[in-house]
């Protein structure tokens, strides 16, 4: 039997199928210890003129490509073509998918290049081979997408989604979902072009009814092919957010909360932060109780502690009567402002929340706090340098970061004695509330 | 659907390379694992056999069973024959003797077939072992005709062939005018060629067996044998340029002479050839030939170490001056000598001269006696030239040896870069795909097709002009005038900078030498030295990466024939293995 029947038995997976990387223990990869251990399995034997110069021409197209050089890229793609025939039959069955990456970025680029041009390469490529017809088809059509062809693009994407073959289409099954999915989301565009449409309509208008039905021929199309992608762990935010507004649309409220759980807590999919957001605006929307608002944003502070729903955390729990929400409350402005944030209500906040804790006797959560930041908190936020720089840009932040600094390291450090010695007109007022406070309240001089 | 129906056709599905059919209802072939639907359709019988009354199937244009491809009855040895023909064709226009094709060539392929017992003896290797198939259509013939006839006018005694230039493809392009169908149906099953497959397999003790590099070794033996000039290296070199049919040869051959199967073994070949493996080869092939002393090299021979020096010089743009030190280095290592020069398969060490690395490793030497090459006096001697040649613009230039190497650099990086892209570009595949098996044909030509309606794309998107233009052949490819003024030329440069006053003579100023290699591999290994590019001297690497691209061998290679040549030059050094320093010496002019 010949070669070629080592690529049904083999099934092709992943991207880089055309070289077998070799993986230490820490999963560094060593590219020439690959060389070695490829001359040993041709058993010491000199490597065919044939390889040698493809593979350089291999190079040389790379090269092309990352200086834009499109036009020798093409010139070098048209002897690279031969690898098609290579006798290596390992090699010869990654070619495709190779050929595929260069060529379609080429003619993705190339003055000369057309989408017309593009569409042979890509149907051509398509059906050499097998494995590789559903992903060229999906990447075809995303380039349509990005041409602004939608209706070849969902032509496209129609035939790759009635693609069979035989028992190689089962292990492509997450393919011909996304295929689904992005046919879906093209449904849901032009859905929401209509609904557009329709909301400048009159409710009594005859039209009104034909586009309405109209609209929900579409939506139940989309919604098949979009619910089963999401079924299946992966990150899929546009398709999530476009099945979810379609089902509020049509009142299915109890739908779109189960789609939105499940994207967010099964612990299956990947941690995504953006599943936590989309739940918790639609809990909003929805004025679900404050208690299932905080559980929401809780979990989306443990992944991205400086988002800036986390202000709007902050003052969920500063509303909440529970203790600990109080102290959680600290714990969030503390987090958001640990990546660096130049934003005046997280200082403003805070500042006022440091006095409100201190005067309700709470010195040790403010201690816990800053016991982990005082070695780099002064230097990297209260240094000389962002006090000139704070004062000259931005006077009401100055004040705010002062009072903070002042509470927190006393009123002898620097930040706080360059901005308090500040004289402003304006602001003389506030300045002189900022001493008393932090004479109040410093917890360095309740610390003496 | 009827799969049992289906097991009739072998043919490999061309979308997705399966051989697994059933039948449609309107009788074509669909393949069951990826259900692409053929334009065949199965050949109806008999309407008898067809349960439905109805009749179903309409046969619908091609054959089910198609016959293998069917062209003329040929033997390998025909192939190489074909090859050995274009080779020397192409030899012909390069400017080569006609005499070279006609009574060498032709002799040396004559003896060879004779010598394999081929052809031209009493009992070829063919009609002892075939069936009688052969002999009893030829029944009337003797049994040298039933050998592949390809040569039968030439068993005249005279080896001269008389009537080549009238009709100079009759006899060798049809070898076998006649076609017979009952030996090609048993034979045809996995070559093209009659004895493809048997000849794959054959392993005779004492035979050396014909392959594709082999030709060249065939080229070459006829190009000394007339002292032709052309080195080994030119010729390679002239391979690689695609001035002479090497890879894709078969490509050539007359369209009847099918070639699949086995027969891709032999004759596709995916690399260039290698100077080291052809010239083992060309021992190998003249000793098996038994072929007697070649004619003598003489001092007025291109091989001449002398003479292929001077083309050297010219080529890497070194003065004519040097000249004179290459001659005598040439007589103090005694090899310049004819006995020592000239070729003699029947000598009981047989070995030829690599006349060309040879020459190139004595410029090597002469650079060292002259410059010394330790990346010190090589520049200091540089400075003096330089400036003396500010200072005195009206003589002749002193040779100065830091402005040849940048001039040298700069044209062999602009070489070697162009090779590189030229190389990368190449194209190996030949417009005939060679397939393994009958099952695998329409795959083969399907991809094809692909490649070349790909390549048509593409080069929508190239110039029209393209880049690599075909060079037209030449022995030198550095050209050096003194009309170029961006490249200066050094033919002309004295040596006078580097000499020195001796009495009567002139000695060069430097007295130091070093050897490239101190002591020789002595063990069984069969290389007698290596060669570590790090120890040494960065101007030594330049000069071996500039001349061994020039020859397009390796560096070690090279290394290897300076280490000898100065072996034969040093004797007393080696001698007196525990003195390793070097000590001075003197060339006298």
């Amino acid at each position: 039997m010949s070669d070629f029947s080592e690529e049904l038995l083999r099934p092709m997976t992943g991207g880089d199928l055309g070289e077998t990387r070799v993986l230490s223990g820490t999963g560094m990869c060593f590219p020439w210890l690959q060389k070695h251990i490829q001359s040993v399995v041709t058993g010491g034997k000199k490597e065919k003129d044939f390889a040698q110069t493809t593979n350089a021409c291999l190079s040389f197209i790379q090269e092309a490509l990352l200086k834009h050089q499109w036009q020798q890229a093409a010139e070098y793609m048209h002897s690279y073509f031969q690898i098609l025939e290579d006798s290596d039959s390992y090699k010869r069955q990654a070619a495709p998918e190779i050929i595929w990456k260069l060529g379609s970025e080429i003619l993705y680029y190339h003055p000369k290049s057309s989408v017309e041009t593009f569409n042979t390469f890509a149907d051509r490529m398509k059906n050499i081979g097998v494995m590789n017809y559903l992903k060229i088809s999906l990447q075809h059509a995303l380039y349509l997408l990005h041409h602004g062809m939608l209706d070849d693009a969902n032509r496209n994407l129609s035939q790759a989604e009635t693609w069979r073959y035989g028992e190689k289409s089962s292990s492509q099954e997450v393919l011909i979902n996304l295929i689904q999915a992005y046919k879906g989301l093209l449904q849901y565009y032009t859905w929401s072009k209509k609904k557009t449409e329709l909301s400048q309509l009159d409710e009594d208008d005859y039209a009104y009814n034909t586009a309405s039905q109209n609209m929900l021929n579409h939506s139940w199309k989309t919604s098949i092919n979009l619910s089963a992608l999401i079924q299946i762990p992966g990150v899929w935010d546009p398709f999530v957010k476009s099945y979810v507004d379609m089902l509020e649309f049509y009142g299915d409220r109890d739908g779109a909360r189960e789609v939105l759980t499940n994207y967010a807590y099964d612990e299956k999919f990947p941690s995504n932060p953006n599943a936590h957001i989309y739940l918790y605006n639609f809990l909003k929307r929805e004025k679900a109780p404050r208690e299932k608002l905080i559980s929401v944003l809780k979990i989306l502070y443990q992944i991205v502690p400086s988002h800036k729903l986390m202000l709007e955390f902050h003052r969920l729990l500063r509303k909440s009567e529970k203790e600990e929400h109080h102290k959680l409350g600290l714990d969030v402005l503390f987090g958001v402002l640990d990546a660096g944030c130049t934003n005046i209500t997280a200082w403003k906040y805070l500042a006022n929340y440091l006095r409100q804790t201190l005067m309700g006797n709470h010195l040790a959560w403010v201690q816990e706090e800053w016991n982990s930041r005082k070695n780099w908190w002064p230097s990297f936020h209260f240094s000389y340098f962002w006090a000139k720089s704070d004062w000259k840009e931005d006077k009401a932040l100055a004040c705010e970061k002062a009072l903070v600094a002042g509470i927190l390291l006393g009123k002898g450090y620097r930040y706080f004695r360059y901005i308090s010695k500040q004289d402003h007109q304006v602001l003389r007022k506030k300045i002189k509330r900022m001493k008393k406070l932090v004479k109040k309240c410093s917890i360095v001089n309740s610390g003496l | 659907m009827d799969l049992e129906e289906a097991k009739e056709f072998r043919e490999r599905c061309t979308q997705c390379a399966a051989v697994s059919w059933g039948l449609t209802d309107e009788g074509k072939y669909y393949c069951t694992s990826c259900h692409n639907v053929t334009e065949r359709s199965q050949e109806v019988i008999s309407t008898e056999a067809i349960p439905n009354t109805k009749i179903q199937a309409i046969n619908r244009g091609l054959k089910r069973k198609r016959k293998l491809e069917k062209g003329w009855d040929w033997y390998v040895c025909e192939g190489f024959q074909h090859i050995l023909y274009q080779q020397a064709e192409a030899l012909k226009t390069l400017g080569v003797g006609p005499e070279l094709k006609n009574e060498v060539l032709h002799n040396f392929w004559k003896r060879y077939l004779q010598k394999s017992k081929q052809a031209y003896c009493k009992n070829p290797v063919y009609t002892s072992r075939r069936k009688a198939t052969v002999l009893e259509e030829n029944a009337s013939h003797s049994d040298w005709d039933s050998a592949p006839e390809l040569l039968s006018d030439f068993s005249c005694p005279t080896f001269v062939e008389s009537e080549a230039e009238s009709q100079p493809d009759d006899h060798i392009q049809k070898p076998f005018p006649i076609s017979r169908a009952s030996q090609s149906e048993t034979a045809s099953v996995c070559s093209g060629s009659l004895d493809g497959v048997e000849y794959s397999l054959r392993k005779e003790k004492g035979v050396v067996k014909m392959t594709v590099p082999g030709t060249l070794a065939f080229c070459y033996l006829a190009l000394l044998w007339q002292r032709e000039t052309m080195t080994l290296s030119d010729l390679l070199r002239f391979v690689e340029e695609d001035h002479i049919p090497y890879i894709n040869a078969f490509q050539h051959f007359p369209e009847e002479m099918k070639l699949y199967g086995r027969d891709k073994g032999i004759f596709a070949i995916e690399s260039w050839p290698n100077y080291e493996d052809i010239h083992k080869k060309i021992i190998e092939v003249a000793t098996f030939l038994d072929l007697p002393r070649f004619p003598d090299i003489t001092e007025d021979c291109y091989l001449h170490p002398n003479i292929l020096c001077m083309k050297y010089l010219m080529e890497v743009n070194l003065p004519d001056e040097m000249h004179s030190f290459t001659c005598q280095v040439v007589k103090m290592a005694g090899i310049g000598e004819v006995d020592f020069l000239t070729f003699d398969p029947i000598a009981k060490m047989a070995k030829t001269v690599k006349y060309d690395v040879q020459a190139i490793a004595v410029i090597v030497i002469v650079l060292k006696l002259l410059f010394l090459l330790d990346d010190s006096l090589e520049w200091s001697l540089s400075t003096i030239a330089e400036k003396y040649n500010e200072e005195n613009k009206e003589d002749k230039p002193w040779f100065d040896f830091r402005k040849w190497y940048q001039v040298m650099k700069k044209s062999f990086d602009d070489k070697k870069q162009k090779w590189e892209e030229a190389r990368a570009k190449y194209v190996w595949k030949s417009e005939k795909p060679l397939y393994h098996s009958s099952i695998d044909r329409s795959v083969v030509y399907k991809r094809r097709e692909m490649v070349v309606n790909l390549q048509k794309q593409f080069s929508t998107l190239v110039d029209s002009t393209p880049t690599v233009e075909k060079k037209s052949p030449s022995s030198f490819q550095f050209n050096w005038t003194e009309e170029d003024t961006d490249r200066t030329c050094f033919h002309g440069h004295s040596l006078q900078g580097i000499l020195k006053k001796k009495g009567q003579s002139l000695t060069t100023k430097n007295s130091l030498y070093w050897l490239s290699t101190q002591k020789f591999c002595k063990s069984y290994c069969k290389h007698v030295t290596t060669y570590e590019e790090s120890n040494f001297s960065l101007s030594y690497q330049f000069i071996l990466n500039l001349f061994s691209f020039l020859l397009r061998i390796k560096t070690s290679f090279l290394h290897e024939e300076v280490s000898l040549i100065e072996k034969r030059l040093f004797k007393t050094k080696y001698s007196k293995t525990k003195k390793k320093s070097s000590r001075s010496r003197k060339v006298r002019k």
